[in-house]
């Protein structure tokens, strides 16, 4: 055998043991395809991935069992908001954590950084009670307030600090010398050439928004007022038990579109977690 | 410098100072609000007992940590229950993110592939991931017994039988979560210089001591990170838990940040859940201070 066969051998190996360990990503989510294109009866009988008829009455079904178009929406203006909010505030306090010097910001980056890692699980008793207290039980504002105002805003003003840390100061300058206040500064010049960051940080935090599930639990009652995460959840008949036809169709219309983002926009997405992992 | 610009009394060190400040504060202010007030508050909570009838609360010292240190056997129970879930998830989660990073930080053809199927899960949010798996893991009908059965094995009833359900609950994890650590594992292999992997193979070392003496030595700092974050994640695992498996059954997956909720605002024990909040704010802490020594120890 030459070293080249060998070789050749070895790479193919490689790629069956790959392609192997790859099932359980990919089968699950084409499951979740089949199940959801067939009827209540067959979900469970018919052992094959491919449905004996294709029940498409499964998709129409979802929005008559709850407001599903509703609650898709919830989520998709709670998303946007969150990471519109969180971009402008943390970029703005991270410009000046990285580029002010004023007594009392070490501190303030101190206090910061030590909420970075801390699961909403420590702190959602007593917000629940103050969000009881500001009159904001089944709204919408918990679950825009505590992300933005949570470690997830924390961790999105910390990593725009890091960028501007390492953004050259030169063309800053030259704006203070064009006579541009320090907002100014910040907003016409530091901002534009902030873009990487802030797409970095607008991603995962539209994620971290959109996957939410333990404050609209807590928060949110109304089934109106559900995001996406409570509807799927949500899919059950008279006993409790889940309507796996129906449950199956919404997860696939709530979970392909972001698929096939990240699909096209792969590289951008996966660089911008590498870049949240690699700030401790 | 203190030359005065604009204005007869400011000069320009306190206008940055202000500017800073003003820059801050609205970020500051939110977090004290709703993250700084609610940590001192669920030290003081852990103190009390709430009332549900009189709708009062009042103090009680130390009695919620002593329920739960000492009376309360399923705080203990809890306590396993969390420990053996990071004690399966971390290490399965860390050792299959670096084989995979090593197998794909080289841009080889398919390479990328690769890398977008097992990253995928990660953006997938965890209701629909359990959701999924839920269903793939039914007794007698579901797609993975269907599977086993095919070649001659007769699968458990995966998420009702104690040990089953924490071995799901956690390789489920493991699937949805393994992508991101991947992923920075392979960002740090690739900013190793090539020279230097180079050099060992002309001096006739094989692959596996170049791993051991090399890519396993400079990788210990992301090694650190990220056990930290995997470590911190599998402590506040939530979703999973509430999704596939209610904590049940026997308790048998109930973890401690599942525990918190449901004594929070399933029984409404509000002095205890309080407590068992501080409890997770002081492991947690404790991590991350362990990180800060351990990185500062290297330098």
């Amino acid at each position: 055998m030459t070293y080249r066969t060998q070789q050749k051998i070895t790479r193919i190996c490689w790629i069956i043991g790959l392609c192997a360990l790859a099932i359980p990503f990919v089968f699950p989510f084409i499951w979740m395809l089949s199940g959801a294109l067939k009827g209540q009866a067959d979900v469970f009988s018919s052992a094959s991935l491919i449905p004996s008829k294709i029940h498409w009455s499964n998709f129409s079904e979802i929005f008559a069992y709850q407001p599903f178009a509703r609650q898709y929406f919830n989520s998709l203006y709670i998303a946007v908001l969150v990471t519109g909010l969180t971009l402008f505030l943390a970029s703005m306090a991270g410009y000046a954590l990285a580029r002010l010097r004023f007594s009392g910001s070490a501190l303030v980056l101190l206090l910061l950084i030590s909420a970075l890692m801390m699961p909403e699980e420590v702190t959602i008793i007593p917000n629940f009670f103050l969000m009881k207290k500001l009159g904001f039980m089944n709204t919408h504002m918990p679950l825009i307030l505590l992300p933005l105002f949570g470690s997830q805003g924390v961790m999105a003003t910390f990593l725009m600090r890091q960028f501007f840390l390492a953004l050259p100061k030169e063309l800053e300058e030259a704006g203070r010398m064009d006579g541009l206040s320090r907002f100014g500064v910040y907003f016409k010049v530091a901002l534009p050439l902030s873009r990487p960051a802030l797409s970095a940080v607008g991603i995962i935090t539209f994620l971290f928004s959109w996957n939410l599930f333990l404050e609209p639990l807590v928060f949110v009652n109304d089934i109106e007022l559900f995001t996406l995460p409570l509807a799927l959840a949500n899919f059950t008949d008279t006993y409790g038990l889940p309507l796996w036809h129906l449950q199956l169709a919404a997860t696939a219309l709530a979970v392909i579109p972001m698929l096939i983002v990240y699909i096209l926009a792969q590289r951008q997405i996966v660089e911008s977690f590498a870049l949240s992992g690699v700030k401790g | 410098m203190s030359a005065a610009i604009k204005g007869p009394s400011l000069t320009l060190k306190a206008r940055e100072a202000i500017s800073g400040w003003l820059f801050v504060s609205p970020i500051l202010t939110g977090f004290m609000i709703f993250f700084v007030g609610p940590l001192i508050a669920v030290f003081y909570y852990s103190t009390t007992e709430w009332n549900l009838l009189s709708q009062q609360s009042h103090f009680v010292g130390i009695e919620n940590y002593v329920d739960a240190l000492t009376r309360n056997d399923t705080f203990w129970d809890v306590l396993v229950n969390s420990l053996v879930f990071a004690a399966g998830l971390v290490p399965l989660n860390m050792l299959l993110a670096l084989g995979l990073a090593l197998a794909l930080s080289r841009s080889v053809r398919g390479a990328v592939f690769f890398r977008t199927v097992f990253f995928a899960p990660v953006i997938t949010s965890a209701v629909a991931w359990a959701i999924i798996w839920t269903f793939l893991l039914q007794h007698e009908s579901g797609a993975v017994n269907r599977a086993l059965s095919v070649i001659g094995i007769n699968g458990p009833n995966w998420l009702h039988e104690p040990h089953w359900a924490m071995a799901s609950v956690i390789f489920t994890r493991v699937l949805k979560t393994v992508g991101l650590n991947m992923i920075l594992y392979i960002a740090a292999l690739q900013s190793i210089p090539r020279d230097y992997t180079e050099a060992a193979r002309l001096e006739g070392a094989n692959g596996w001591e170049i791993f051991r003496r090399i890519t396993w030595p400079l990788l210990a700092p992301t090694t650190l990170v990220i056990m930290v974050i995997t470590v911190v994640g599998s402590l506040k695992v939530f979703d999973h838990i509430y999704l596939m498996t209610g904590g049940g059954p026997q308790n048998a997956t109930l973890v401690l940040a599942f525990y918190i909720y449901e004594q929070g605002f399933k029984f409404f024990n509000t002095g205890y859940a309080s407590a068992l909040a501080v409890i997770l704010f002081v492991l947690i802490l404790a991590l991350t201070i362990l990180q800060t020594i351990l990185k500062a120890a290297r330098k």
